[in-house]
């Protein structure tokens, strides 16, 4: 027998590098939970987070969340924001488990000073491992837009299709959280986002 | 009532200015800085950094002797720093209710040590409570203030770095606001507050007699509470654990303790007796387990849950497997995807004035003695140039006892401490002193970045504003360490690479103590326009990885270089426009003249 999500927990692990918006996603995807009724919760560690390290976030929410952290093997949703990190963090997910990813490649330097290579291969172990991944190349498209920050947007976009959470909300909280002048161009890229699957 | 969803350390900061807190006191530190960055928001507070965290302890008890309500935060280590206030302290006992919140950092996550504090409350025996989200760090600020003002000692209001950064929701009762006690002004008690030896005998008597009265009311308090639940297994837990626990085991008895110092016997006792197995789940050191040990129970814990690291809700479901109690499968381990172990340490920023000093000083074949702060980042590859890093301030000291240890040792090498602004405020002005007044032979370096950066960006006495930033004076280094008698004191730019290079030369020929400064602004948090930004010229650049070991994020590799014989092959340097600060250390590095300037 295997643990029961007998509270419908959701359970979404976004996660990049220092500097991408992991934590600002992550801020607004909780608010959005508790704005539509649900107790919600997450956590980070953003000790490093502005020096280009591994950054993580972890979103839950149901009626009743009790840990803040996501079990291994039970994320329903790994929204990424740079593809090698996606292979990091790709045992979270449970076997149904959806896959959004970035396609950005941030190579750190640590690789030319020989401390690992970068996994070019990420995404076919991605497509072995996972049904259905959700490859976006969300930064030219955010550029195109005309904001590389909207890439934070596009990606909410696109897992709010996959969450049932209402739109009316998404979109609440994303104008309370940009400056007014971007509120349009990111209304624009959520809905973007919103239908690309 | 409202909905909010609050960090612990936002929560923690809305909890003392709701309760009436007027003077707050602290010295930044990771996972607690928060707390006051947040609460100096509030109108009509007083908050301030101080240099340390055993001044802030004793603003904070200056405070509370008037009667006022005071917060003093900091990070585990931290209350190393301010230990000796802290169990004097607990002798003398304020009339105003003083909160001490302590954050610990189990696993590591931005610290040198993990180190549980718990120990702290049992050792000056002050009352500690432990919340296990935000909402109940709101409510144990008041809760703490009352213990503190009730038994007239501190209370420690202990947090780990889950609880001050996880997220929460609050209800907010903006409604409800409780009494908050007059202050009566500082009323002169010789036999409380001047702790001469025979006033300390007769205060050491009520410190124990305080314990036995809270003995009591961590019988009755309602954060000590038993969920009870099928019999066969109970659990005593504490602070975010309570939370893996209750996620992992849904149908045991639990003993959920918020108020952790003294522990509940008599609950405890009650507890074991009506289960058939009995766990304790708490994470680091076995601080309750071994109590109820020494009550003559039979108890299971740190057999099954690791003294090492944080705990999560993974590593207690392998506990609780391994103790044949968990009643379900762990799904099969997952391996981690083949590419997904690849390095990323955190790095020092493009442009970061640390850079220009840390690979100047590699060069130097010296023995360096580095300090904690960004410049920390330096020990990994590529600049890897730094031999030590132990705890604030400690750099000087530490090479000045290196330097009195080598006299007459075959090894000549130069040594050098390297620390940054605000550690030398915190506690390297003390070690200068020392390095001085006993002849020593130290070259001290100060990265002074205008700011303290590893926490995130907090003033300092040297930046010139306070935590709110108001205008204040700017204490110059340069002369604080003439007026400690180091007559060689000058500062250098840390972007002019050869100026440094040379400037540690001169002081490594140079026989005494000297203490340079590099004074440029960090980057990170001061975004200034970049200056001329870099490019790699093509034409020039022949792949010999030469700016690559300056370690700058915004360098890589790019296309390979044509090749014109059978030579190994090599790749064009490539610089990102978009992060590049135009720092130039990479044009001052390259021999082929490749690194050249954009003209905007
Ligand atoms: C006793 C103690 N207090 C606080 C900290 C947290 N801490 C680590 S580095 C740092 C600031 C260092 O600032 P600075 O010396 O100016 O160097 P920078 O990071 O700016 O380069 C602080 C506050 C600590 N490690 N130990
Ligand atoms: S935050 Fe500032 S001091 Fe720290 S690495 Fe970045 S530029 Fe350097
Ligand atoms: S000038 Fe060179 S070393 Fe400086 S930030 Fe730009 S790429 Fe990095």
């Amino acid at each position: 027998m295997t643990r029961e999500n007998t509270k419908k927990t959701v359970n979404v692990l976004v996660v990049g590098t220092g500097g991408q918006g992991v934590i600002t996603a992550s801020e607004i995807l909780s608010d959005v939970a508790m704005r539509s009724g649900f107790d919600a919760k997450k956590s980070e560690i953003h000790g490093m987070s502005q020096r280009g390290g591994v950054v993580t976030s972890h979103v839950r929410y149901s009626e009743n969340v009790a840990s803040p952290i996501i079990m291994e093997g039970e994320a329903d949703i790994l929204l990424s924001f740079e593809l090698s990190e996606t292979l990091r963090w790709l045992h979270f997910l449970r076997p149904s488990g959806r896959v959004i990813t970035s396609l950005q490649k941030i190579i750190p330097p640590a690789v030319y000073a020989g401390m690992g290579s970068y996994p070019e291969e990420a995404q076919t172990v991605i497509k072995q491992r996972i049904t259905d991944p959700i490859f976006v190349d969300a930064l030219p498209m955010a550029e195109e837009l005309g904001n590389p920050r909207l890439v934070n947007t596009i990606l909410l976009g696109i897992a709010s299709a996959m969450l049932d959470l209402p739109v009316d909300t998404w979109e609440a909280v994303i104008v309370e959280r940009v400056p007014p002048k971007f509120t349009e161009l990111n209304l624009v890229a959520f809905d973007r986002g919103r239908n690309i699957t | 009532m409202k909905n909010q969803i609050l960090s612990g350390n936002e929560a923690v900061a809305l909890g003392a200015f709701q309760t009436g807190v007027k003077v707050a006191s602290a010295y930044p530190g990771t996972p607690s800085t928060e707390i006051l960055q947040n609460f100096a928001t509030y109108k009509d507070v007083y908050a301030e950094w101080a240099p340390n965290e055993k001044v802030a302890l004793e603003v904070a008890i200056g405070s509370a002797m008037t009667g006022v309500r005071t917060l003093f935060t900091t990070k585990h280590v931290g209350l190393n720093v301010a230990a000796d206030p802290l169990m004097t302290l607990a002798y003398t006992g304020i009339p105003g209710g003083l909160l001490i919140v302590c954050a610990d950092d189990p696993g590591m996550h931005s610290s040198q040590n993990e180190q549980d504090n718990r120990f702290y409350a049992k050792f000056a025996k002050i009352p500690m409570l432990e919340p296990s989200d935000s909402q109940e760090a709101m409510e144990m600020v008041e809760e703490g203030l009352l213990l503190s003002e009730k038994y007239d000692c501190p209370t420690m209001l202990r947090m780990t770095t889950r609880v001050c950064h996880s997220k929460s929701i609050v209800q907010i009762d903006a409604g409800n606001q409780a009494a908050i006690p007059v202050a009566e002004g500082f009323k002169r008690d010789l036999k409380k507050f001047v702790m001469i030896p025979a006033f300390a005998k007769l205060r050491h008597p009520l410190v124990l007699e305080r314990e036995a009265k809270l003995e009591d009311i961590t019988e009755t308090t309602a954060f000590n509470r038993i969920e009870w639940n099928d019999n066969k297994i109970g659990i005593i837990t504490s602070g975010i654990t309570y939370q893996y626990v209750s996620e992992i085991m849904p149908d045991a008895s639990i003993l959920k303790l918020g108020m952790t110092f003294p522990l509940p016997k008599k609950k405890i006792k009650e507890f074991a007796d009506k289960v058939d197995r009995l766990f304790v789940v708490e994470e680091l050191e076995p601080y309750i387990e071994d109590e109820i040990r020494i009550m003559g129970l039979a108890v299971e814990g740190k057999a099954f849950f690791p003294k090492l690291d944080e705990l999560s809700p993974d590593v207690v479901a392998d506990g609780f497997a391994e103790a044949g109690v968990l009643p379900y499968d762990l799904p099969p381990v997952q391996e981690i995807a083949p590419g997904g172990d690849m390095p990323r340490p955190p790095l020092l920023c493009a442009g970061c004035p640390h850079r220009g000093l840390l690979y100047s000083l590699n060069k130097m074949k010296a023995i360096v003695h580095g300090d904690i702060g960004c410049s920390t980042l330096s020990v990994l590859p590529p600049l890897q140039s730094i031999d030590s890093t132990l705890c604030m301030g400690a750099s000087i000291s530490m090479a000045h006892g290196t330097v009195k240890a080598m006299a007459g040792l075959e090894d000549k090498r130069p040594v050098f401490a390297a620390l940054g602004d605000s550690t030398f405020f915190h506690s390297g002005i003390t070690s200068l002193m020392d390095v001085i007044y006993n002849k020593g032979n130290v070259n001290v370096v100060i990265m002074d970045n205008r700011i303290t950066a590893m926490t995130g960006g907090q003033q300092n006495p040297g930046t010139g504003h306070t935590l709110q930033m108001e205008e204040t004076y700017a204490v110059d280094i340069i002369e604080i360490v003439r007026a400690l008698g180091c007559r060689r004191a000058r500062e250098i730019d840390p972007f002019d690479m050869e100026g440094t290079m040379a400037a540690l030369k001169e002081e490594i020929a140079h026989d005494g103590p000297s203490v340079l400064v590099t004074k440029r602004p960090c980057v990170q948090l001061f975004r200034q326009d970049p200056l001329a930004v870099r490019t790699v010229d093509t034409d020039a650049c022949i792949g010999c990885k030469r700016c690559l070991k300056l370690g700058c994020p915004s360098i890589s590799q790019g296309d390979i270089i044509p090749d014109e014989a059978n030579k190994k092959e090599r790749r064009y340097s490539n610089i990102d426009a978009a992060t590049c600060y135009g720092c130039a250390l990479c044009e001052q590095v390259c021999t082929s003249n490749a690194i050249v300037y954009v003209a905007q």
